[in-house]
């Protein structure tokens, strides 16, 4: 028999049912919950008189709808429709007894940096949210991913997931990674490999040289994106790097316990002789800094590359593409650097950790911001803006001319009213170019967080290279 | 959840590849609280112009697809975010089953809680059933869930396959909660001995 890779030892750890088809009743270690994907889901049990069946593993924050301006504490700041989601959020949190953090609480934030960051998300767990980038929490070795609504509902009635087994898809980042490039290159750079579909029915488990080289925060970054690859699940072996994050943390466990848990996390990577039905490689001192120039995540070039042909592609791609250059306003043969853009987005559950502020902060140190940019900076959560401020961040982004605001979503998908307007482009550190995905009309260009700095010094598309 | 019933209707091309859920329903219409109401936002930025009139070569303003019940779409179909609100809002536009070369897994997943069947079938059956799609209104594609076939307006009948247990739940319209909470003994078997095992979960 072949050995086990961390998703096999991760899910068998956690059957609560199987039956002879395969199908099983996976149990889930952790449910975190937010305003837009659950209110219909807790309506589901009060219809049907059920009850949460574990609320001490449930947690709960709005996040998408919150506004991130500093009056948002006065209630008129948001739509009638996002202050019922919110509220219903704040009743339902109540009433059925889960953990709860309000927009007024100092650790609210987006859910996928408040789970970490409270020692909620843990290696081994399984982690479950209705919002696809549940994936992030695969940093950790922990199993995560996004549900529906109706999933929502099932998790929160029986603590378990109908599931039948995903197959097991390595993608290896080998080497070291040069200045200048970091996990959001990494993350791009394999779906632009691979394609938004290249990991559908799979779990992928990130490994290789660069990738145990980076911090959690990076981590959380290339997991994060697993979905926008196609995989519902991305995670890595945990290591020392993870151990000393999670220690101390305020859910985490402690005394005899951190012994006992961190025993069997010493168990949870994949055997030598494991079994994979897919495996890509790539080499990460071959990885640039890249950006994305049409309207899906796979369509990643190097910042030192043009718009390509929609001949250039092959079957249904090639209309996409046309289709994508027209709505992204770009010339084919244009140079990606000569891409003027208007506003720049530092933040999302990709992007809005600590060290995403200071990979910036470090290229804006000393530098202003190009006259008529909107530049805007989302911190992921109250504590990650709390830190910048003491770290003296936050005045870097200030001076710098960018607007220092509360966390939330926020221009990620643009639910609350950070949004771009028709025909405005975008420098972002989020996850989605699709159309009209920051605000009607408007047009994303993903980046990492110091390419999104160097965007907004310069007014346009940059290889931060330059500017280091 | 409504049975799924064998079904004879029209069916739409949409054979753009990567259809997104912020396509399926852009994020303006996820403020509701309920899961009915969101078929007259579907494909809201494909379908109509800011004033709100039609755009009108959208497949589905198109008089001949109106009616459609069944969407033959590019590869792709439903990627991006894991809202369920895209296939609350196709169940409420009256489209029953989706035909593509693949789905997002999430989006796959949502359809079959919402009585909706995706079907997956190979590129060059795709095309054979993207070429009957747009024939229009005239032509009548027939989906079989009981023996897993379409069949085109012309009478070509295509085998698909379907995971038994979602297909028995589609066909029963089965509520999947209820189903596991009949094996509520094991859950509490596997929560007492995580108890011992992992006490820090």
């Amino acid at each position: 028999m072949s050995g086990q890779t961390l998703y096999d030892k991760i899910w068998d750890a956690h059957i609560a049912h199987e039956a002879e088809d395969g199908t099983c009743l996976l149990y889930i270690d952790r449910h975190l919950v937010h305003e837009v994907t659950s209110a219909q889901a807790f309506e589901g049990l009060r219809m049907t008189g059920r009850k949460v069946r574990a609320p001490e593993k449930t947690i709960a924050v709005p996040d998408h709808n919150v506004p991130t301006t500093l009056d948002r504490a006065d209630p008129t700041t948001m739509t009638p429709e996002s202050r019922i989601q919110v509220e219903a959020l704040d009743t339902n949190a109540k009433e059925f007894g889960v953990h709860y953090y309000p927009v007024s609480d100092v650790r609210q934030g987006i859910v996928h940096i408040v789970g970490p960051e409270n020692g909620w998300t843990l290696p081994g767990m399984t982690v479950v949210c209705g919002d696809s980038h549940t994936a992030t929490h695969g940093a950790f070795g922990s199993l995560a991913h996004g549900i529906g609504t109706s999933e929502v509902e099932h998790v929160l009635a029986t603590q378990t997931l109908i599931q039948k087994k995903s197959k097991n898809m390595k993608v290896e980042i080998t080497g070291k990674l040069k200045p200048g490039v970091t996990a959001k290159d990494i993350t791009l750079a394999v779906i632009g490999a691979t394609g938004t579909g290249g990991g559908t029915g799979y779990v992928i488990e990130y490994c290789g040289q660069a990738i145990r080289d980076l911090t959690m925060e990076g981590r959380m970054t290339v997991c994060n994106m697993a979905i926008e690859g196609g995989a519902r699940a991305g995670l890595i072996a945990p290591d020392q790097t993870t151990y000393d994050y999670v220690k101390g943390r305020a859910h985490a466990p402690k005394g005899a316990q951190w012994d006992t848990a961190l025993t069997w996390w010493k168990t949870l990577y994949s055997d030598d002789d494991a079994h994979w039905d897919k495996v890509v490689t790539l080499k990460g001192e071959e990885i640039e800094p890249v950006v994305t120039w049409g309207t899906s995540p796979e369509d990643v070039l190097p910042i030192t590359g043009v718009v390509p042909a929609p001949e250039s592609f092959e079957g249904g791609k090639v209309d996409a593409a046309r289709r994508s250059i027209e709505y992204m306003g770009l010339e084919v043969g244009q140079k990606l650097s000569d891409i003027e853009i208007d506003t720049v987005f530092i933040g999302s559950c990709t992007n809005g950790r600590i060290e995403d502020l200071r990979a910036a902060a470090e290229i804006l140190k000393g530098k202003k911001i190009k006259d008529g940019i909107r530049a805007m900076v989302v911190p992921g959560s109250g504590l990650v803006r709390a830190q910048a401020e003491e770290e003296g961040i936050a005045d870097v982004f200030k001076e710098a001319g960018f607007e220092w605001r509360m966390a939330g979503c926020s221009m990620c998908l643009a639910m609350n009213p950070d949004q771009l307007s028709e025909g405005e482009r975008c420098a972002s550190t989020s996850n989605r170019n699709f159309e009209g995905r920051q605000g009607y009309k408007g047009r994303t260009h993903l980046v990492s967080p110091a390419m999104a700095a160097a965007a907004a010094v310069t007014g346009k598309l940059t290889d931060v290279r330059e500017l280091m | 959840m409504e049975k799924f019933q064998k079904l004879t209707g029209i069916a739409a091309p949409m054979p753009l590849v990567n259809i997104d859920t912020d396509m399926i329903i852009p994020k303006v219409f996820l403020k509701s609280i309920k899961r009915t109401g969101f078929g007259k936002n579907l494909f809201d930025e494909m379908r109509f112009n800011r004033d709100g009139t039609e755009i009108e070569d959208f497949v589905l303003n198109k008089t001949q697809y109106r009616e459609a019940e069944i969407l033959v779409a590019g590869d792709n179909f439903g990627c991006g975010s894991s809202r369920e609100h895209a296939p609350w809002a196709i169940a409420d536009f009256g489209i029953k089953s989706i035909i593509s070369t693949s789905f997002a897994d999430i989006f796959y997943n949502n359809c079959f809680k919402n009585g909706i069947l995706p079907i997956i079938f190979p590129q060059e059956v795709v095309d054979v059933l993207m070429k009957d799609a747009e024939k229009g209104s005239n032509a009548r594609m027939i989906v079989d869930l009981e023996s897993q076939t379409v069949t085109t307006s012309d009478g070509e009948v295509f085998n698909f396959e379907v995971d038994a247990f979602k297909k028995h739940c589609l066909l029963e319209g089965l509520d999947d909660i209820g189903l596991s909470l009949e094996k509520v003994s094991s859950i509490e078997g596997f929560e007492e001995k995580i108890a011992q095992d992992r006490p820090w979960v």
